[in-house]
């Protein structure tokens, strides 16, 4: 196992355990507001630590340019969503 | 360590089937499909089926999931009504009877399939050079299946024909949906203006790269789709009006260049959707060119629903 591996393991692993901490928080936080935060918590950094961590396995500069991309969209994805989601649970829409 | 995580994904994806049938909100069983749907998504990757991955994750995660939620949103106001008129136990033991009878001849059916099952595959392995196409999938949809294509193409047209149907007199030939009016400088907005231009050249490239690796016209139409219809949602622009003579054509384009190419096969191959020896790569870039703006708007259509509003 080399350095490159070494990294790999402890990135991915430590995003891991920010999405188990996001899923704690949904199950447990007591309202739609902190709940959202939570949820967030898991795709920003639990999802950053991944795509990190498989960086250096990627065979060429594209795919990992590609990967790069897809945290980006789903920063944005997740940004934008979660503040409708706030939105609507503040006005009393569906069940929160 | 492999065998675990499929085992796992199974039962939670049976477990979420039954939840979201046993639901009583509609909206909630909603959700419980959408994530379904992506679950099953995974179960495609893992089985290295990555062509119908992606058709799950936009049609029948995405795709359907926005429409019923659109429709869970519409009966949202009428449901308590219509949960106080629960059927009778007779009628739900036979409604429990039936749906046990046609899962337990499907299981048969299943179980009882030989082992190894039949398979074309090698054949089709075999004759996938003759097509010029790199992807398996698109050579045996568009050459060895062309019949099975057409007809899927159509049949959206249909689904759309089915939805505008449902508009009431006094709107036909209007604008599709509700007026969206959403905060010009909120958040919504500032998403439908950053994420289209992404969008678009992610489904342009998935339709592009069809031809020879994963991807294909309608997981593209669908990201086309799904970008026009956050830009409506987000009001920056209005569904056009269904009696424009623009719009139909744009509808029926894709379709009738795949039945005209497949009736010229009758004439110059010897069978409707054949191609001539050296032209089938041709032809089906031809088909899948027109077919990819069509099933666009098509799929746009059929999420924006029947029209509503007069409009001009």
């Amino acid at each position: 196992m080399n350095l490159a591996d070494l990294f790999t393991v402890a990135a991915v692993s430590a995003g891991a355990v920010f999405f188990l901490a996001g899923t704690v928080g949904l199950l447990r936080f007591p309202d739609a507001l902190t709940r959202l935060h939570a949820l967030t918590k898991a795709d920003n950094v639990g999802l950053g630590l991944v795509v990190l961590g498989l960086l250096p396995r990627v065979d060429d500069v594209l795919a990992g340019l590609e990967l790069v991309a897809i945290w980006v969209l789903t920063l944005l994805a997740g940004a934008a969503v979660s503040q409708l989601i706030a939105r609507a649970a503040r006005r009393g829409g569906p069940p929160v | 360590m492999i065998e675990a995580l499929n085992l796992g994904t199974a039962l939670v994806i049976l477990a979420l089937a039954v939840w979201t049938i046993a639901a009583r909100d509609t909206f909630a069983a909603v959700v419980g499909f959408v994530a379904y749907g992506l679950l099953l998504t995974l179960v495609w990757v893992q089985l290295r089926g990555i062509d119908v991955a992606l058709t799950e994750a936009a049609l029948g995660g995405g795709l359907t999931g926005a429409m019923l939620i659109g429709a869970a949103a519409r009966l949202r106001r009428t449901e308590g009504a219509a949960r106080a008129q629960r059927p009778g136990v007779p009628t739900r033991v036979a409604a429990a009877l039936l749906a046990g009878c046609v899962t337990a001849t499907l299981a048969v059916a299943v179980l009882g399939l030989p082992d190894p099952a039949p398979t074309l595959a090698p054949e089709t392995a075999a004759n996938i050079a003759a097509t010029g196409v790199g992807n398996p999938i698109t050579a045996v949809l568009l050459a060895f299946r062309a019949m099975d294509t057409l007809l899927e193409a159509i049949v959206v047209l249909f689904a759309l024909v089915g939805v505008w149907s449902l508009a009431p007199d006094r709107a036909w030939g209007g604008r599709p949906g509700p007026l969206q009016r959403a905060d010009p400088d909120g958040i919504l907005a500032y998403l439908a203006r950053v994420l289209p231009p992404i969008g678009v050249v992610v489904g342009v490239y998935i339709f592009w790269i069809g031809a020879d690796r994963p991807g294909g016209k309608f997981q593209g139409a669908t990201i086309l789709a799904a970008m026009w219809l956050l830009a409506v949602m987000a009001g920056l622009v209005d569904t056009p009006p269904i009696d424009r003579s623009r719009l139909r054509i744009a509808l029926i384009a894709g379709p009738v260049v795949f039945i005209a190419i497949g009736a010229a096969g009758v004439a110059f191959a010897g069978a409707f959707l054949a191609y001539p020896d050296g032209f089938a790569k041709l032809l089906i870039k031809v088909i899948e060119w027109a077919l990819f703006p069509s099933l666009a708007v098509t799929l746009a259509l059929v999420v924006a629903g029947a029209p509503e509003r007069t409009g001009t």
